[in-house]
């Protein structure tokens, strides 16, 4: 198989880890609106903890998608 | 055909060679020292005629050192308010280049692995130095969490070590890959809007709507680097795992 082919195949492979991330930030994010709905008013102090949930869960999906970059570009 | 990615290219704009090392005034550079120099006109000017009653920018100044220092003394406790002014220099520093590469025409500092890594390595390093100075041999209990059994410890303890020594990686990865990613999309999609003639209209309303998320995105990645720093200081400063 060609080198070109065989990046182009695996950054798409190492695309499959967004999975994880979009997963985990419906997840954190359908818990927050859950208990926002219960407690309304202890919602917006903890918005900024949501936030940073978040971005540490999109973190581990871009980890993957940097690995895709290094495989198509790097290799 | 241009390649999205040829935004993050670096350019030499002032050579410069110390002794075979490439030291020459790049794009980024500048880039660096336009942000720096904003940062400080925009914190320091609207002090000068400081109010009781605050003017508009010196509300600006005073939200965001007041956001700063409250989220450092919330997360690394006693005996912080030291290390304040490097991480609002960090803080400010970050959210003024990630912002800044949100205008057209600009080079994003941050979507370099080598600027963040610098960042992540410098925090990491400085954090070791911290808490071996100020707890000396006791800084190792870090690794060993209290109430676990003997057997289970001889597992523990080296996965507590690489995941510490994996923390400036993700830290530097994760701001890198958020502003990398972004600012790709925004030039694929951007090319899309041109071969489209047309129908161009489709991604340019994309772009519109991506570049509104790549704000929130540059905003709130400055804000996780900085609250994760004040959360490794914390591990350094109270170790009590």
């Amino acid at each position: 198989m060609e080198p070109e082919a065989a990046k182009l195949i695996g950054a798409g492979l190492a695309s499959i880890a967004l999975i994880g991330a979009g997963v985990g930030i419906g997840i954190i994010f359908g818990n927050f609106l859950q208990g926002a709905l219960r407690n309304p008013s202890a919602a917006d102090g903890q918005f900024a903890r949501a936030l940073l949930g978040f971005a540490l869960c999109e973190a581990t999906g871009l980890f993957g998608l940097v690995m895709a970059f290094i495989i198509l570009f790097a290799f | 055909m241009h390649s999205p990615l040829e935004q993050f290219e670096i350019h030499r704009l002032i050579h410069l060679n110390l002794g075979g090392f490439d030291a020459s005034f790049t794009n980024s550079s500048l880039f660096m020292l336009i942000v720096s120099v904003l940062v400080t006109i925009m914190l320091t000017a609207p002090m000068r005629r400081a109010g009781l009653v605050p003017s508009r920018w010196q509300s600006v100044a005073e939200m965001l050192y007041e956001f700063v220092a409250s989220m450092l003394s919330d997360n690394a406790g006693k005996g912080s308010a030291r290390y304040f002014p490097f991480v609002f220099t960090l803080f400010m520093f970050i959210l003024g280049c990630n912002l800044m590469g949100l205008v057209p025409f600009t080079f994003t500092v941050t979507s370099h692995i080598i600027v963040t890594f610098a960042f992540a390595a410098i925090i990491n390093i400085g954090v070791t130095v911290i808490g071996i100075a100020k707890h000396g041999p006791r800084w190792f209990k870090l690794f060993v969490p209290s109430g676990v059994p003997i057997p289970l410890l001889v597992i523990l303890v080296p996965i507590e070590i690489i995941s510490y020594l994996t923390r400036p990686m993700s830290l530097s990865v994760r701001l890198f890959a958020n502003m990398m990613a972004g600012h790709t999309i925004l030039k694929v999609f951007g090319g899309f809007a041109v071969m489209l003639g047309l129908f161009g209209v489709l991604p340019w309303l994309f772009i519109i709507a991506f570049t509104a998320l790549e704000f929130l995105v540059a905003v709130l990645q400055a804000y996780v680097f900085a609250i994760l720093t004040c959360i490794y200081l914390n591990d350094a400063l109270h170790v009590n795992h």
